[in-house]
């Protein structure tokens, strides 16, 4: 190599190593109230008659838990980790700045769990929080863009690499979206009640073009940008195609911002929104299995890692379940399969298969890549684990999901069913009584999930208590930016 | 090792134009700009024309703002989360106009900060669930769904019959709702605590109230006061019962 040797540069791996612990926490956090409200809804009794432990406060605690929670930390973790390795810079801000991030953030999600429990609600969905929430959050979101753009400033590295691309895109735009759609005026400075400033269509657009594009920019750009870091790594490869990124990164972050309208067809918003809406949703299917076809043919040549390497099957299921879901996704948004979809458990099933099968499995394959690496031990306590965490959880999605497809298809077959004579052939509630089984059946496979993440505790709690190896930087020396030079050669 | 990947495929290779995508990817700033840029169209494209088109919401007679204590209960309808379950919009398809009655309208959630059209249907939609059952019915749905319907999922709220309703700033909700766009009156800003009280007590003079908030439902209370239960089961009676269906038209309704 031409380049002068360097002295390695000490990247903030602490902010990482905290993110990565609260998200292993928020995950289990997350899971259980899933199954807990999962039961609520096979068996009504478990709601138990308390207002706070009410399917309807519950069911934000699970959906905030889960996407901001395990998904937002896992997400802001890596993104630290990714951008100082790629830019070959320190986090700008110091220590400081990137500990007020995680305590800010931190402080926010209990923040926002503890208000639903206690009955406080915009009533927007994945928006619940009240306004003072909204502000604090505001203030913690703003420290990260600063952290995040003022380490690629003073990047070493001349180019920014793709999956900044992604992250930079997430963090601007879900700012955007947070401040757009949460504008409300409180009651009094002193009450936490507030009124959206936005009404009726208005406020039903605005909510889905938010709803959408946390989708999109949260769980998807966010969640792409790891894609684009951990599975070149766990696979040794390059990226496929430098091209395709490009255009990936393009046509995704300018499409995705359009699609939010199909969450309202047939309804009260006019029908060229709604028409807009549809369109750019069958558009989006390209680059998003542009991006699929991007990540999975990294794999070329290295298929055989994924038999001795079973984190790295986590990532790369994941990559199968974001094509199999954005395909999905166009599908139920074309006008006269959502007439039936829409209002329906295939939706929630959808979105399971989005959300366990995409973001959560490469969320899992970023955290076991991540434990060994930023606490420096040879490699994960049990691979022999890992592969039962796999299982147990890729079945139990299987479970969610088909139950939920055949739920959701036979709820909106029977709201449209007519007899012989001319009327609706069924009452509402004979459709509650036939999804009965299905709602056990989901449980049992949200039951196994949460069982597969308890074994991910397990096996990461061992790793790190197993003797540290002290093999210099271990992984994340022999692939890091720097360490390319420094022990590669 | 990432490095020598970004090495490797750093310029848009082939290119014939003078644009190359390394300018953006060399330059943080130029790709933070060219970012919201890119995202910003989508949005300004669906969501001004909403708020500029004239027809975007319906010209229908009969919409009113909300009673102070049917705002109370609507409160307490988006505290308790009733919008992850239940639908508050009649799309316009025939099985749901003939289950649920007329497609909803852009107009009949005009006042509703934020609106509550919801996603999943639980439990059936409730755009027009009110008159559809008795104030009694309701009541005994709430404290036990179960006992009128076997098949139901719904939690029980029977807490809310025992909890009195918090009505103290009710001037200060209409007022906030006022600054967001709702055309509540001096009148009835200065009268909300009365009408509140008066719509929950069937032996109170109910004129004024009707005058100010015409087909208000008055709901069966209970001498200790108004109650949560109160609130919601007059939020749910009003629901989708303010448009005057009869003097409208198809061609009113176009959007």
């Amino acid at each position: 190599m031409a380049e002068p040797m360097q002295v390695p540069i000490q990247y903030n791996e602490a902010v990482v190593r905290k993110f990565v612990i609260a998200s292993v926490f928020w995950a289990v956090v997350a899971f259980l109230v899933g199954v807990y409200i999962a039961a609520e809804l096979a068996w009504p009794e478990a709601n138990l008659g308390f207002s706070f432990i009410n399917f309807g406060r519950l069911r934000p605690v699970h959906t905030s838990g889960a996407i901001f929670a395990f998904g937002g930390s896992i997400l802001i973790g890596s993104s630290l980790y990714i951008v100082q390795r790629t830019c070959r810079a320190r986090l700008f801000g110091g220590e400081a700045l990137a500990d007020f991030l995680f305590w800010g953030y931190q402080f926010f999600i209990v923040m926002a769990a503890l208000s639903y429990v206690m009955g406080y609600s915009q009533g927007q969905e994945y928006a619940e929080p009240e306004w003072h929430i909204d502000l604090w959050l505001t203030i913690v979101w703003v420290i990260y863009a600063i952290i995040f753009v003022g380490t690629l400033l003073k990047r070493e590295e001349p180019h920014i690499y793709v999956a900044n691309w992604f992250l930079l895109a997430f963090i601007l735009t879900i700012a955007v979206l947070h401040l757009v759609n949460n504008a409300a005026v409180p009651i009094s400075m002193y009450s936490a009640k507030s009124y959206a400033v936005y009404a009726g269509v208005q406020s039903a657009l605005i909510q889905w073009w938010y709803g959408h594009n946390a989708v999109g920019f949260f769980l998807t750009a966010g969640f792409l940008g790891m894609m684009y870091y951990f599975i070149p790594k766990q696979a040794d490869r390059p990226i496929y195609s430098y091209r395709l990124s490009v255009v990936h990164f393009w046509s995704l972050v300018f499409m995705y911002i359009w699609a939010g309208p199909h969450h309202l067809h047939y309804t009260s918003l006019p029908d060229w929104t709604q028409t807009l809406g549809m369109v750019f949703s069958l558009m989006l299917w390209m680059p998003s299995w542009g991006g699929m076809i991007n990540g999975l043919m990294t794999l070329s040549g290295a298929w055989d890692k994924l038999r001795t390497n079973p984190a790295l099957r986590f990532s790369v299921t994941a990559v199968g379940f974001y094509g199999m879901s954005t395909f999905e996704g166009p599908v139920l948004s074309i006008r006269d399969v959502n007439a039936l979809a829409h209002y329906t458990d295939w939706v929630v099933g959808h979105v399971h298969s989005g959300t366990l099968g995409w973001n959560a499995f490469i969320s899992f394959g970023a955290i076991y890549y991540l434990v060994p690496a930023l606490w420096k031990r040879s490699g994960l306590y049990s691979n022999r684990l890992v592969a039962w965490h796999y299982w147990i959880s890729t079945l139990g999605i299987v479970l969610y999901i088909s139950s939920m497809w055949v739920a959701g298809i036979m709820q909106g077959l029977m709201w449209r069913a007519y007899d012989a004579f001319g009327f609706l052939q069924y009452s509402f509630a004979e459709s509650v009584n036939a999804v009965h089984p299905y709602y056990v059946i989901r449980w049992m496979g949200g039951v196994m999930f949460f069982v597969g993440a308890l074994i991910m505790v397990y096996n990461l709690v061992m790793t790190v208590r197993s003797p540290s190896t002290n093999l210099s930087g271990s992984d994340a020396g022999q692939f890091g930016a720097a360490g390319a030079v420094v022990a590669g050669e | 090792m990432l490095a020598s990947l970004v090495r490797l495929a750093p310029l848009w290779r082939g290119s014939k134009t003078m644009f190359r995508h390394e300018w953006i990817e060399k330059n943080a700033i130029l790709l933070l700009v060219l970012t919201l840029l890119t995202v910003a169209i989508g949005g300004i494209v669906e969501i001004i024309p909403l708020f500029t088109i004239e027809t975007t919401v319906e010209h229908v007679v009969g919409m009113r703002p909300y009673t102070p204590l049917e705002l109370m209960g609507r409160n307490i309808y988006i505290r308790e989360g009733c919008y992850l379950c239940h639908s508050q919009q009649i799309r316009a398809l025939k099985d749901e106009v003939e289950r649920y009655g007329h497609f909803s309208l852009a107009a009949e959630s005009m006042y509703d900060h934020p609106f509550q059209w919801g996603s999943k249907r639980i439990g059936p939609d409730l755009a027009r669930v009110g008159g559809k059952y008795s104030s009694d019915w309701h009541y005994a749905h709430l404290t036990n769904p179960q006992e009128l319907v076997p098949e139901s999922l719904m939690p029980k709220y029977r807490f809310m019959a025992e909890t009195p309703l918090d009505f103290d700033h009710i001037a200060q909700h209409l007022r906030t709702n006022r600054v967001v766009g709702v055309p509540y009156t001096e009148d009835q800003i200065a009268h909300a605590k009365e009408d509140l009280l008066t719509q929950a007590d069937p032996a109170a003079e109910a004129d004024a109230l009707m005058k100010r908030y015409p087909k208000a439902v008055v709901v069966p209370g209970n001498p200790k006061g108004p109650t949560e239960m109160d609130a919601l089961v007059a939020y749910l009676q009003m629901l989708g019962t303010l448009v005057d269906f009869a003097n409208t038209s198809a061609e009113k309704l176009q959007q």
